[in-house]
């Protein structure tokens, strides 16, 4: 299963402040369907302005790649540079 | 001509001749004050005296009589955006704040915001028209200042702000815009462990990007609603989209090209007089082109945030820093968007603390909309944290370059905002700066050596662009990336590499927004790791398409053939003897193979790398005049792969300068009236070549393993250590711990005074 680490206030909007899960998917598309089915409203709230890092490699564009058994996925807020 | 030995590559790495140079020596390149039209009109805007005002009504008859005027647009010209309609699209800006921000509606909100633009005949009449319009205004109170704007009984700017993140909805509106928060472990627990532990507030001050050029655009709108802009910006599809988004046109009616463009530094990632031009034009019916004075551009455009910081930090008596804390309250300006995200995310990125706390605070105050700078944020939180960590290292009597090699991060270490951290070369960099000669150099009486480190995330993204074959065997490539730091030079150099040509036989243009795919601006040190990745892969395709040919030409399988130092050759024996073929060969023959060869790429860039990098800072103080002199400086990082070492040399040059500017004199000046004081450089002081030694720069290389060459960001990283590099210099130098910017002559009087 991996392991799903969501930001100190995405945690505290949406579910009570707990910021680790346990899930079982094979790509971040299914894997933010779950969260949104367990946690009403987090999935559009992980497609705005949020990036995710697979196992510390960080993606903007996310909803297409796939995660392994044992993948720490961590959602962040999208970052802009200057 | 085989590779180089040095590297094992033959092009990458190289010092090639820089494509841009000529042309920016001699005065040649047009820049975007340079583009003119026939029948062009000149577009002037009219801007607010007061920092915050109610518009009780503009009056413009007066103004539109005056012989040669032919068009005046204020807010009532621009489709008023709904807060519903406020954001749209992926990864969007806020449509509201961005049009009240380049034309006031209702209210001004700041010492230079703009309330009307008039096109007319010449300047003279474009001027005169502007002194025609007659405003009447409600004067309200105002506040610049970032905590006077926190307190509860502060003049409020926008009735509709609630701060987000704070739990439940506020009941009333504020001008907090923000709370964001992130936790690490267990902070109680962790301080609780500490031996020593350092406490401190810093302030720093509002600056401006400070690039040479100001904004400059011609529009021209048609009468069938084609419109065309020519303007100076980090990302033409950005001012494409913007406009399209501002105005309501389609996007595919929007045509814009990039100029040349005089440095941007994130200042030029938003738009400002592109949308009102249009408007003009469109109004007019004729080209209209508008250029900002250097006094404009200070109150009208960037700057970044002036912020209130402490920051907590506790270590184990063997230097192990157990616990830390933050936070970072960061001025938006008068619409919300500092950039307090990042500023909170990369405090204490560069090293392994197992409990930390950081908390953000984005404040509206009566000043211009904050805009990127240089690694957005990071620079603000560093020269606090950096700060603490000298004086932590004092206390615990730890060399301060040792305390940072204790700590380091490093490929696993757990960041503060989540994720760990993937292959970076934080510690290399801390090992090439103890390795240097300036680290073991000796200094004299007054001067001092400052440490500091920094960090920033890179940023991947939109990248489009295509390579073709030309008729002669050259090749162009076509990129949608305005080139701020020589990134055409990488994208030549990468081609030639892959092409196994000479980089003489390369060239790299920036097509308009209808000649390549989407690009995402240039900035977040993007463009040569992602437009890079298209460039690689295009030529690689390209490749693929010569050995085609070449196999088509000695009617031979594709597979025979390889691709080997900018030729076509049988892969052996058993493919056929065949005079091997050039890429001049091959392109000649076009018109009987199968037509041109070209290739394109537009990608989603991923995983850009983090780039690390460590400063030494060797300064002299001195007494009399407060003075702080910088006698020498070396600058460390972490560069992935330099494809051109004298660009990133540059980069990281310049970043600094930068740097030291932030630290030593630069600021936003505001009088007890709200409006600016300085906004011109005579008044607003940018170091010059006579102010500093040669920067140093010192190129780490730790492969970015996303990036075909390893490429990793460059341009952002070396501004974000200088400010404490300089004051933990000045400290070590007279003892003096300078904790609000800019450590400016009077400052440091000051502080000696109060020492004494």
């Amino acid at each position: 299963m991996a392991t799903v680490i969501l930001s100190t206030d995405l945690a505290r909007a949406h579910t009570d402040g707990e910021t680790n899960f346990e899930v079982e998917a094979a790509t971040m598309r299914s894997l933010v369907r779950m969260l949104n089915e367990r946690f009403p409203g987090l999935g559009p709230a992980l497609g705005e302005g949020m990036a995710v890092a697979i196992d510390g490699q960080i993606y903007h564009d996310f909803f297409l790649e796939e995660i392994g058994p044992d993948s720490e996925v961590c959602f962040l807020p999208a970052i802009e540079g200057g | 001509m085989a590779a180089d030995g040095g590297n094992g590559y033959r092009w990458i790495g190289k010092r090639t001749i820089r494509p841009d140079g000529v042309d920016k020596v001699t005065g040649r390149a047009n820049f975007g004050a340079d583009f003119a039209l026939p029948d062009m009109l000149v577009g002037k805007v009219l801007r607010s005296p007061y920092p915050h005002a109610r518009i009780v009504s503009i009056d413009t008859s007066k103004a539109e009589a005056l012989d040669g005027v032919k068009a005046i647009v204020t807010a009532a010209d621009f489709p008023e955006i709904t807060p519903e309609n406020a954001t749209f699209g992926s990864s969007p800006p806020n449509y509201r704040d961005m049009s009240r921000n380049l034309m006031a509606r209702g209210k001004v909100l700041y010492d230079g915001h703009v309330l009307a633009a008039v096109a007319a005949v010449d300047s003279a009449a474009a001027i005169a028209a502007i002194g025609l319009i007659a405003v009447e205004y409600e004067i309200l109170p105002h506040v610049t200042d970032v905590v006077a704007a926190m307190r509860p009984d502060a003049p409020l700017l926008h009735d509709d702000i609630f701060t987000a993140g704070a739990g439940p909805k506020p009941e009333k509106p504020s001008n907090v815009a923000k709370k964001v928060a992130f936790k690490l472990g267990d902070i109680e627990a962790g301080f609780a462990e500490a031996d020593v532990i350092v406490e401190r507030e810093y302030r720093t001050e509002g600056i401006h990007q400070a690039y040479i050029e100001p904004h400059a655009v011609v529009a021209s709108a048609g009468a069938d609603g084609q419109v065309t802009i020519w303007c100076s910006s980090q990302g033409h599809f950005m001012v494409r989209q913007y406009c399209a988004g501002l105005l309501g046109i389609n996007i595919a009616d929007i045509r814009v090209t990039a100029a040349e463009i005089g440095g941007g530094f994130g200042g030029k990632t938003t738009v400002y007089l592109e949308p009102v031009a249009v408007a003009l034009s469109r109004k007019a019916g004729r080209p209209v082109k508008m250029v900002m004075s250097r006094n404009e551009v200070f109150r009208g455009t960037g700057p970044t945030s002036g912020a209130a910081i402490s920051v907590r930090i506790g270590a184990k008596r063997d230097g192990r820093i157990v616990a830390a804390t933050a936070e970072l309250k960061l001025m938006a300006g008068a619409f919300p968007g500092a950039p307090i995200q990042p500023a909170c995310m990369c405090a204490f990125t560069a090293y392994d603390i197992p409990n930390v706390e950081i908390t953000g605070y984005d404040i509206v105050v009566n000043r211009p909309k904050t805009t990127a700078y240089r690694a957005p944020g990071a620079p603000i939180s560093a020269y606090g944290v950096e700060s603490a960590l000298d004086e932590l290292a004092q206390k615990l009597d730890i060399e301060p370059l040792a305390l940072r090699e204790r700590n380091a991060a490093r490929q696993g270490t757990r960041t503060a905002y989540g994720p760990t951290l993937g292959v970076v070369g934080f510690e290399e960099t801390l090992q090439a700066a103890r390795e240097h000669p300036h680290f073991k150099s000796s200094l004299g009486p007054n001067q001092g050596r400052g440490i500091a480190s920094g960090f920033w995330f890179n940023v991947g993204g939109e990248s489009s662009s295509n390579v073709h074959v030309n008729e002669d065997g050259t090749i162009t490539i076509t990129s949608g990336s305005p080139d701020i730091g020589g990134s055409r030079a990488s994208l030549v150099i990468m081609a030639a590499e892959v092409l196994g040509i000479d980089v003489d036989r390369v060239r790299a243009v920036i097509g308009d927004t209808a000649s390549v795919g989407f690009n995402r601006h240039t900035g977040g040190s993007r463009v040569t790791f992602a437009t890079g990745m298209t460039v690689v892969q295009a030529a690689e395709d390209i490749v693929v398409a010569l050995r085609k040919r070449a196999a088509l030409t000695w009617d031979i399988d594709v597979e025979a053939v390889i691709w080997e130092d900018g030729e076509a050759r049988p892969a052996g024996d058993n493919a056929g003897k065949f005079e091997a073929l050039t890429l001049r060969d091959i392109a000649s023959q076009t018109p009987k193979t199968g037509g041109p060869i070209g290739a394109r790429r537009s990608i989603m860039a991923q995983n850009p790398g983090a780039a690390f990098a460590t400063h030494i800072c060797d300064v002299e103080v001195d007494r009399e005049t407060g003075q702080v002199k910088i006698l020498r400086y070396t600058a460390v990082q972490d560069a992935g792969r330099a494809i051109h070492p004298g660009y990133v040399e540059g980069q990281i040059q310049g970043g600094v300068v930068q740097g030291i500017g932030w630290a030593l004199n630069e600021e936003y000046i505001y009088g007890d009236d709200g409006c600016l004081q300085n906004a011109g450089f005579l008044d607003y002081r940018i170091p010059v070549a006579s102010d500093l030694p040669m920067i140093e720069a010192v190129i780490v290389e730790v492969p970015n393993p996303s990036h075909p060459y390893g490429v990793r960001g460059v341009g952002e990283v070396p501004i974000v250590p200088p400010m404490a590099a300089v004051a933990n210099a000045i400290h070590d130098a007279v003892g003096l711990r300078l904790t609000d910017l800019p450590m400016s002559p009077p400052k440091v009087l000051a502080a000696f005074d109060s020492e004494s």
